[in-house]
């Protein structure tokens, strides 16, 4: 039987970036989308994915001219899945530090920061923005706790093996002041990273999913299964 | 650590793929969206168009191009030709490109790069370059085909463009283009070592060695067309040559 309400991800919209490849991929998994910058249309979304290219300081006075610091806050606050890409990622943070000091969306605690004089095992300086392809991996099991849970079980990570390659573009890295935040790591030079975030419903990533060939669509295919299951079980529920 | 990048390059004009390309095979396999498609499976990091239409129309069918390609391919696109303005690149971003190529109008509006980085980021902002050697060790830039020699000399160009906002260097040896001789090494090592961005070296390739060389001199990727076009190498194959001479690669 059809389910009674049709279900999209909300693209938001604020002026800043590529939206096409976003929902390029969207549409690659079957995965409704809408490019929106309204707030009715955000909230009422079954998932809201944040992208963004550029700086933090525009973005974060687009989402403030916008009316959408509070929406997005609201989506985190609730169960929906939402789902951060790159300058995505790092507006959810408390700050950043990108040309002077901006407040962020101040969903994660912690702070956006500039990497950090990377360097090669031969010392050569490594460049700035990190542009290309990187693997992400699962984070080191922090204190040895006996941690045998796979922290990529149940995420939007799961499918995917570690090591992957993704498509990474960004000079600011975030430094999440929990490490329960963190869901991937990765190594630019002797810099380690966080590339991947997880609290709650809320997921984010620093590289491009809708760029990294299949391992970023593979992304993109949990987040449309895992909106089918829901709706399916709220629909039999 | 990141990959080193295999770019396959189309070139294309009033939307097909023209360069290094039989007549035949051409019209077998179609549009640049189904060459973008086909690298993409094969393993392509990222895909250049480059644009040659000269006509109103061909300039329209540039952008239908772009958003074709764009729906067919989920890694990243670059697409320069005729990016005059910036919102000649903020055209192309809005069609689906990630980043935006420069060359003969940033020779004559050096200011071109930073009006097109300073609002779309250095990440999108590449600066292509054509260099024509004219003495051991001295190149200089050259625009409009190699037709017209600028006397700006390669590396003070590249160097200015970083400064002034360029995020990554597309630099093609106009002596080696077309000749199957390989990549000019001397030339992508001193470009690599000018400038603190990645360097994609372009220009007569036509065996996997040249396409080792090239990285081993300094380049980050490497770019070619015919190599590809007539099916000498898939970019798996090169990947797979790649790897055994312990190059990071995405697999």
């Amino acid at each position: 039987m059809k389910p009674p309400v049709e279900t999209y991800a909300a693209i938001v919209d604020y002026g800043l970036g590529n939206l096409r490849s976003v929902q390029n991929a969207c549409v690659a998994v079957g995965l409704a989308s809408r490019i929106t910058s309204d707030r009715r249309e955000i909230l009422d979304a079954a998932a809201v994915i944040l992208p963004g290219v550029g700086a933090f300081g525009d973005a974060m006075q687009a989402l403030a001219r916008l009316d959408l610091v509070a929406v997005l806050q609201d989506v985190a606050d609730g169960e929906r899945p939402f789902v951060g890409v790159c300058l995505g990622l790092q507006l959810l943070m408390s700050e950043s530090e990108e040309f002077g000091s901006h407040r962020g969306l101040d969903i994660i605690p912690g702070r956006v920061v500039r990497f950090d004089d990377p360097h090669d095992e031969s010392g050569a300086r490594l460049k700035i923005p990190q542009v290309g392809w990187n693997r992400i991996h699962r984070p080191a099991a922090g204190d040895a706790s006996a941690k045998t849970i796979d922290p990529w079980s149940n995420t939007l990570l799961a499918d995917l093996p570690d090591g992957g390659h993704m498509y990474f573009v960004h000079s600011y890295v975030a430094r999440p002041a929990n490490p329960d935040d963190v869901l991937s790591i990765s190594n630019y030079g002797n810099i380690q990273f966080c590339s991947g975030l997880r609290r709650g419903n809320i997921t984010a990533f620093q590289f491009h999913p809708e760029r990294s060939g299949r391992n970023g669509l593979t992304i993109y295919r949990a987040l449309a299964q895992r909106l089918t299951r829901e709706r399916r079980e709220g629909f039999d529920g | 650590m990141l990959t080193h990048r295999i770019i396959p390059c189309l070139d294309v004009r009033d939307g097909l793929v023209v360069k290094g390309v039989r007549f035949q095979e051409l019209r077998e396999m179609g549009s640049p969206a189904e060459f973008a498609w086909a690298y993409e499976q094969q393993g392509a990091d990222e895909l250049v168009l480059l644009d040659v239409s000269a006509t109103p129309e061909g300039r329209k069918t540039k952008l239908d191009t772009v958003r074709r390609v764009r729906e067919r391919i989920s890694i990243p696109l670059t697409v320069g030709g005729g990016v005059g303005d910036w919102t000649d690149a903020r055209a192309l971003l809005e069609a689906g490109a990630d980043k935006v190529a420069v060359n003969t109008a940033a020779v004559a509006k050096p200011e071109l790069i930073a009006e097109i980085s300073s609002r779309f980021g250095v990440q999108c902002t590449v600066l292509a370059v054509d260099a024509k050697q004219t003495a051991p060790g001295q190149w200089q830039v050259v625009v409009r085909s190699g037709a017209t020699d600028t006397g700006i000399d390669v590396l003070d160009w590249v160097r200015d463009a970083c400064r002034n906002g360029a995020g990554e260097i597309l630099l093609t040896s106009w002596d080696r283009d077309g000749t199957r001789s390989g990549y000019d090494l001397a030339l992508v090592s001193a470009v690599a070592r000018a400038v603190g961005v990645p360097v994609i070296a372009s220009g007569g390739a036509d065996t996997p060695q040249q396409l080792l060389d090239a990285l081993q001199a300094g380049a980050d990727a490497v770019l070619a067309a015919s190599i590809f076009h007539e099916g000498n190498y898939t970019v798996a194959e090169l990947k797979k040559f790649l790897a055994a001479h312990l190059v990071e690669v995405r697999r």
